[in-house]
């Protein structure tokens, strides 16, 4: 029992990484429309910017923090403003298809800036150290993980409801003619709805850093699992993509644990059946 | 489907055009051996089973209007299939036969769930299919061989009940046989799309409402499309497995699905013979490319970003809307 509860509690914390990144793939697309296949080279953009600012520059671990947040932010802007943006009149495959070739690109980039090495990065020594659960060693980082994810998904809450910007957000996603009606500017919305999804996946990425690799490929494989994340929570729904996580990462640390062979198989085959018996989610169509 | 064909003139003057091509083509393929080395013959029939995965990936994208991201499934389908038939010690048409039947049922079976849907819920769905047929692959050791795959896949004869019996061990003989496969393959699909059948896929992708509303069951001819989709991405995968004698898992991951889907683009997906000129110029951009630089991937989704933002009909689109006006 205490091995199920030690790996639980492990599948919370690569949930909450999950989560952050579902999170932002949620918003853009139930925002603006964008399914954006290349939400995870954005986190992996945002792991590369913290730990170039911490460990090369020798930045403070919050800095870090706010420097993957620019740049990943940045990407976010240049992305929507000159290239998505063309395309909201499309059929969506052009999207699927523009924002695949953008993982390509994303891919080749970190290659060339951050070479092909696999990066292992250090752990900032405010969170080195492990507490003891259930009678085992937990790190601390993972459950400084587990509050973050929480937390970001509390002020991403307050933000949505308790701001007048979050207000015009949630607007624009339900009503997006009336909202432009009402002279909201529909344009500029999208750009920062879509920064805003940036920053989630930035924030992921860049939490990422001490107890994961930094490596080009970490973005195509991220996005997958957040498909199936997105896809069981419901297209658009914030709240989804936060139980879709939770789901998703107890599950596979628990068939890590026992069943090792068929947790690909068992994520996919959720992810596929929900499709079947309820395309739009556990909670789709609200934000 | 051309386009043009706006008067009778230019219409049998692309037909005499095509036909030209068309012909400059077959005897091209059917005299290469004569002129060249094995290296050659093997990228052409790469570029075929490329070409028979593009047309898997259009039929549902160019004619019905389906995205999906699952077709290296059916692919890697019919290469273990194939693949499982030859280590038996069976001969190659056996092995070719049963690669696509299995691919067939098996699009049969998941096409059932798929067509359901449309849009991004149809690339989702496709996507899960795919992955799940990549985990069997990777995890389903004692079947598949797990991520080593199936080696030592041998190159069967080709031999049909005692009336002949033809070596395909060397790289000319089995040339020839992928190639009329590939050839009766898209002539095969071509008169398909031409049949009234051809046409309901068509409707379905202009307006799925008008389709239904003269009786058609929308779901039931997705479906058949699906399957035949289906059947085309099993024979790439069934003449892929004695080409390259082994088999791994990355046959059926979702970046392989990618591969026929940037092709279509390339050559463009309202046009019959896109996926040909896709296939021809993204492998060999794609070859030339790793060459010359390691930042192959770089200039590949520069290629598709352009692509999508400029020239969404493709090379044959933008070849057609430059000659539309001149054969008026």
């Amino acid at each position: 029992m205490s091995n199920f509860i030690f790996q639980a509690l492990n599948g919370l914390s690569s949930a909450m990484f999950l989560w952050l990144v579902a999170a932002g793939l949620t918003v853009a697309f139930g925002v603006c429309g964008i399914l954006n296949v290349a939400h995870g080279s954005l986190y992996m953009m945002g792991a590369y910017f913290a730990f170039t600012s911490f460990q090369v520059l020798g930045l403070n671990f919050w800095l870090s923090l706010v420097f993957a947040l620019i740049g990943a932010g940045i990407i976010g802007f240049l992305m929507e403003r000159f290239f998505l943006r063309r395309l909201y009149d499309q059929p969506i495959e052009f999207q699927l298809i523009l924002t695949f070739a953008f993982i390509l690109v994303f891919d080749n980039l970190t290659k060339m800036i951050w070479g092909t090495m696999l990066i292992i990065p250090t752990m900032p020594s405010l969170f080195q150290g492990t507490i003891p659960i259930v009678g085992r060693p937990f790190p601390i980082y993972n459950l400084f993980i587990i509050f973050a994810g929480i937390a970001v998904g509390l002020i991403i809450w307050a933000i949505l409801h308790k701001t007048w910007w979050g207000m015009k957000l949630r607007a624009a996603a339900s009503q997006r003619e009336m909202a432009n009606a009402i002279g909201i500017n529909i344009p500029s919305l999208f750009t920062a709805a879509f920064v805003f999804a940036a920053l989630l996946a930035a924030i992921g990425g860049a939490l990422s850093t001490p107890i994961r690799v930094c490596d080009s490929g970490v973005g195509g494989a991220i996005i997958i699992q957040a498909f199936v994340v997105t896809v069981i929570g419901g297209l658009g729904s914030l709240k989804g993509a936060f139980i879709g996580a939770l789901i998703i990462g107890v599950i596979s640390s628990i068939c890590t644990l026992y069943v090792p062979f068929i947790e690909l198989f068992v994520l996919y085959l959720i992810m596929a059946v929900v499709l079947i018996i309820r395309p739009q989610g556990l909670f789709g169509g609200e934000i | 489907m051309s386009g043009l064909g706006d008067t009778l003139a230019s219409h049998i003057k692309s037909r005499w055009f095509k036909l030209c091509w068309l012909g400059a083509l077959i005897i091209f393929l059917f005299t290469l051996p004569l002129f060249s080395g094995d290296y050659i013959l093997y990228m052409v029939m790469r570029i075929a089973i490329l070409c028979l995965l593009s047309y898997s990936v259009n039929l549902l994208l160019g004619n019905t209007g389906l995205l999906s991201f699952g077709q290296a499934g059916f692919y890697a389908c019919g290469a273990y299939a194939c693949g499982k038939v030859l280590l038996a010690g069976a001969s190659l048409l056996p092995g070719i036969i049963i690669g696509v039947a299995v691919a067939a049922i098996v699009a049969l079976i998941l096409g059932f769930f798929c067509v359901r849907h449309t849009a991004i819920y149809f690339a989702m769905i496709t996507l899960a299919f795919g992955m799940m047929i990549f985990s069997l692959a990777q995890k389903w050791v004692a079947f598949t061989g797990g991520d080593d795959g199936l080696v030592g896949v041998p190159r069967a004869s080709l031999n049909f009940f005692y009336l002949f019996n033809i070596k395909m061990e060397t790289i000319p003989a089995y040339y020839y046989f992928a190639i009329v496969a590939t050839l009766i393959a898209i002539y095969l699909l071509y008169r398909i799309l031409r049949s009234p059948l051809g046409l309901i896929f068509q409707g379905i992708r202009d307006s799925e409402t008008r389709v239904s509303f003269v009786g058609i069951s929308v779901r039931k001819s997705r479906l058949i499309c699906f399957t035949i989709a289906g059947v085309y991405a099993g024979l790439g995968g069934a003449l892929l497995t004695p080409l390259e004698q082994t088999i791994t898992p990355s046959t059926s991951h979702w970046i392989t699905s990618t591969d026929p889907i940037i092709a279509t683009l390339l050559g463009g997906m309202y046009n019959f013979g896109g996926p040909i000129v896709g296939s021809v110029i993204y492998f060999l951009v794609k070859d030339i490319v790793v060459r010359l630089t390691m930042n192959w991937m770089l200039v590949l989704g520069t290629i598709i970003i352009i692509l999508v933002l400029a020239f969404r009909g493709g090379v044959m689109g933008a070849f057609h809307a430059y000659l539309s006006p001149r054969l008026k």
